[in-house]
């Protein structure tokens, strides 16, 4: 025997559900006057600093169906680089850029719109700098336990050549998984696949 | 860094500790069908926490209506209030490692008394109540305490099996410190024995883990003639300490 180490367990995640939206974007679906706008709804305001970019992301299930009962959240730097937390160290992050962003999927067509900027590079642990990347989390009726994957930016070719956590995929076809693609109208379109061969990564992190 | 690094009131940098998989849900739960599809079929890539994990967004009380954490009055008619039976729901949010985390984000959503929710791909044909949304929030206290009024939510049945039924529950997103904390739950009451008939509570490997989402009726914490109260405690991922920062020497 030896001295109880007495930690706690993380409680068990439970799936989202379909009604997700009541509790977290309760204005996009009709329950209205509760608060008066959804949280993370709106990203940039004027004086963000920062190129704009549109994301478009869909979630699509086995079938390649993309899922209309979908939550995604995002979290990226700013576009210096710094994250705006208490975490971060670096330096002090815009304060006109939270960088956290929550979306429901469209209940007709399965696509989630966010209006944000383009981060900037942050290191790594080592000090070597991550590509341009945003953070998601996703959760649905269905999936049991939130699901973390990266976008990463196409144009970025060279610093997403030398990203340390691409550079952790074995299977080399499987990193485009993680990289949006240019849309006609300079949007980023971002699939998420569940399943199947084109599945993204999604990390244990 | 100057700051105090005993000091808990300080910004923590640490890695958050690895998940147990074991004790959360898997992906694919085929008695819960819906998972079928949507669950990853390959390996997750494991990576410990860089910086874009570590840091999270921070959510201030400013932000919090006077009734966001009262769903009786929230969406009722001036004078009216929900329908069913009144109670609290308090705990507190804690780490692994058993501190507090203080400004946790707390949103919460229910189906009415009868068991149905306000929401329009929602069939049941229980009735909705005029004054009953079924959303509330809340952030957690210095030490990591929250609570907030509901009334108790009804079971329902829910396409699954022909004649599957949902216990009464109570969702919970709960927004920590950092963005690899993010978790939603859901919190059942003591005593149901439909609990362990239900495929989404099955879902969950572990006896213990499932105990652990059971609210406990608090009989100290009512308040005579008005409200019953359930304690539900929520743990989150706790975080290394980086007291001794691991150096990689070369780079
Ligand atoms: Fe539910």
């Amino acid at each position: 025997m030896a001295q109880a180490l007495n930690r706690l367990k993380e409680s068990a995640s439970q799936t989202a559900g379909p009604y997700v939206h009541i509790g977290l974007t309760p204005n996009f679906c009709d329950i209205k006057g509760v608060y008066p706008a959804d949280l993370g709804a709106t990203m940039v305001n004027e004086k963000t600093k920062g190129e704009r970019i549109t994301i478009r992301a869909r979630v699509l299930d086995g079938t390649g169906t993309p899922l209309k009962d979908a939550l995604i959240e995002i979290w990226q730097a700013d576009a210096d680089g710094l994250y705006n937390s208490p975490s971060e160290m670096r330096g002090t992050a815009d304060p006109h850029f939270a960088g956290w962003g929550r979306k429901a999927t469209d209940m007709d067509t399965g696509e989630c719109v966010f209006e944000t900027i383009k981060p900037g590079r942050v290191p790594f642990k080592n000090g070597r700098k991550m590509a341009p990347h945003i953070s998601f989390w996703i959760v649905a009726r269905g999936i049991n336990i939130g699901l973390q994957t990266r976008m990463y930016f196409p144009e970025e070719e060279a610093a997403n050549a030398e990203d340390p956590v691409l550079a952790r995929i074995e299977h080399k076809v499987r990193v485009p998984t993680l990289i949006a693609q240019r849309a006609a109208d300079g949007a980023y379109v971002f699939d998420i696949h569940l399943q199947g061969e084109k599945e993204t990564v999604f990390f244990d992190i | 860094m100057s700051a105090d690094p005993f000091s808990n009131r300080k910004p923590e940098t640490g890695a958050f500790f690895q998940r147990d998989r074991l004790w959360h849900p898997p992906a694919f739960t085929p008695d819960y069908k819906t998972s079928v599809l949507r669950s990853p079929q390959k390996a997750l890539l494991s990576l410990d926490n860089t910086l874009s994990e570590i840091t999270g967004p921070v959510f201030g009380h400013n932000m919090l209506g006077e009734l966001d954490n009262d769903l009786i009055h929230n969406f009722a008619k001036p004078g009216e209030s929900a329908i069913g039976p009144r109670i609290i729901v308090y705990g507190r949010v804690l780490d692994e490692r058993g501190k507090g985390v203080p400004g946790a984000l707390l949103e919460f959503w229910q189906a009415n008394a009868g068991g149905r929710y306000r929401h329009k791909k929602e069939g049941y044909l229980a009735a909705l109540d005029p004054n009953f949304g079924g959303c509330g929030r809340t952030i957690t206290n210095e030490e990591g305490n929250y609570a907030f009024r509901t009334i108790q939510p009804g079971p329902y049945p829910w396409p699954n099996g022909v004649n599957d039924w949902r216990p009464a529950h109570i969702h919970f997103s709960v927004f920590g410190h950092g963005f690899a904390q993010r978790l939603i739950t859901q919190m059942y009451f003591e005593g149901d024995p439909m609990i362990w008939q239900c495929p989404i509570v099955k879902t969950i490997p572990d006896r213990a883990a499932v105990e652990s989402l059971i609210a406990a009726l608090d009989r100290e914490a009512t308040i005579p003639m008005d409200a019953r109260a359930y304690k539900f405690d929520i743990v989150l991922r706790g975080r290394r300490s980086s007291l001794f920062e691991n150096r990689l020497e070369g780079n």
